[in-house]
């Protein structure tokens, strides 16, 4: 008898469609769908995919709760013996999805679950601590390398086999500290990675520190009449037509618009560069992600003495962590140059 | 973004829709928005209430830069 397995995938790779469908409820499919065929094949015979469920990214995103209550009673019918989610590669909400599907699996079914995603991928950093996630390349064009890993490792987890390291495996580290035992002391193996140091040879170290970047909160304002806000937004708004080519994802940059008397984003007049969601209300009225309307109602009631006559803009859709970071670096110097006092920033 | 313009020095608000992201990348004055393609807005209203629901979330933002914090927040309703 095979181990049976249930696969959790989104409405892209389910064919349902793009953005316009992501909020789409979940649904489940007997069988495999989509990079489901592959997985099947890479599992072979020992594991079968007995069916699929599908949800909306954005349905998820929104209802992360009911979403993941509904999909477990879906996966319980097909008495699972292991879920797969994915791989969603850079895809953030996906990840999230996939990451809150395999926790919830994990936690009240008691089987094990494996996902794929790249490392930079929001669900990463959520999840990493209470399953398996496959360190995947940034987009679908790495699914055959991605698939494999996940099945094997799926199929290690259900044989009850032992395993190895995030680097032997290619599973994202867990942050889980296991006893070993060496041949060489300690104090040796402290000296012999130290020399190597010291020569500039590689030396791997046996307990790498966690990374915590974290910022402490400014303090608040407190002459609000006085304030200059500003408005910074990663949902891609810009002025109608792109004129900077912002990439509708993996965006290599920022924009700076001027929006001096402008006292509404109007659809004649501003879009979105956004590729990661559905545009249709956005480039109706772009204040829908930039309130820029409202702010100007509140400017001219005097309850902040002035909105800041530019906004900043880019695209937050698979684009790496160093480009962001990079660019709001950038923004806020001239912000602060400009003398604003606080920032709205919006996400979509 | 978020916490590169906090860690210039400027007070920052985050109105976004999936506030787990936002924990995650460290924001720390969190206004949870409507939905994925409308942050702050509402299709399926006129357009007068949309801009109701979007003076409202303005207005929980503009507040929350004007609360001191010690740790990330959410500030709902």
């Amino acid at each position: 008898m095979s181990y049976r397995i249930v696969h959790y995938i989104n409405q892209f790779y389910a064919g349902i469609g793009g953005e316009e469908k992501a909020d789409v409820a979940p649904e489940v499919r007997e069988g495999v769908v989509g990079p489901g065929m592959a997985l099947k094949a890479a599992l072979g015979s020992e594991a079968e995919i007995v069916a699929t469920v599908v949800c909306g990214d954005s349905y998820f995103a929104s209802n992360i709760e009911k979403a993941t209550a509904g999909i477990l009673e879906m996966m319980k019918k097909y008495k699972p013996d292991a879920v797969i989610a994915g791989p969603a590669f850079n895809a953030g909400r996906y990840g999230t999805a996939c990451g809150g599907v395999c926790e919830a699996v994990v936690k009240n079914l008691n089987i094990p679950a494996v996902s794929g995603m790249f490392p930079e991928n929001p669900g990463v950093e959520m999840y990493k601590k209470s399953f398996y996630i496959v360190e995947t390349p940034d987009s679908a064009a790495g699914m055959r390398a991605a698939v494999p890993a996940m099945a094997k490792l799926v199929l290690k987890l259900l044989r009850g086999e032992k395993i190895g390291t995030p680097a032997e495996e290619g599973y994202i580290e867990r942050g889980i500290r296991k006893n070993k035992f060496y041949d060489k002391l300690a104090a040796e193996r402290a000296v012999d990675m130290f020399t190597a140091k010291l020569k500039g040879e590689p030396f791997v170290t046996e307990y790498p520190m966690p990374v915590f970047d974290r910022v402490a909160p400014n303090p608040a304002v407190k002459d609000m009449k006085n304030a200059v806000i500003a408005l910074v937004t990663s949902g891609g708004i810009c002025p109608k037509g792109n004129p900077d080519h912002i990439e509708a994802s993996s965006a290599s940059k920022f924009g700076e618009y001027d929006i001096t008397s402008v006292m509404d984003l109007t659809a004649e007049a501003y879009c979105t560069a956004h590729g990661g969601y559905d545009a249709t209300y956005a480039d109706q009225d772009a204040d829908r992600v930039l309130p820029v309307d409202v702010l100007r109602d509140m400017e001219k009631e005097g309850v902040f003495k002035k909105l800041h006559n530019k906004f900043y803009t880019t695209v937050g859709n698979g684009t790496a962590v160093a480009s962001a970071k990079k660019f709001a670096t950038e923004i806020a110097s001239r912000l602060k140059a400009d003398g604003v006092t606080a920032v709205i920033l919006t996400s979509t | 973004m978020v916490k590169e313009i906090e860690r210039a020095g400027l007070p920052v608000v985050h109105v976004c829709t999936i506030v787990p992201i936002s924990l995650t990348v460290g924001a720390n004055r969190i206004v949870p928005a409507v939905a994925i393609p409308y942050p702050l807005g509402d299709p399926s209203r006129t357009m007068s209430e949309e801009k109701e629901i979007r003076r409202h979330l303005v207005e929980k933002a503009l507040k929350a830069l004007q609360t001191e914090v010690s740790e990330q927040t959410v500030f709902t309703d």
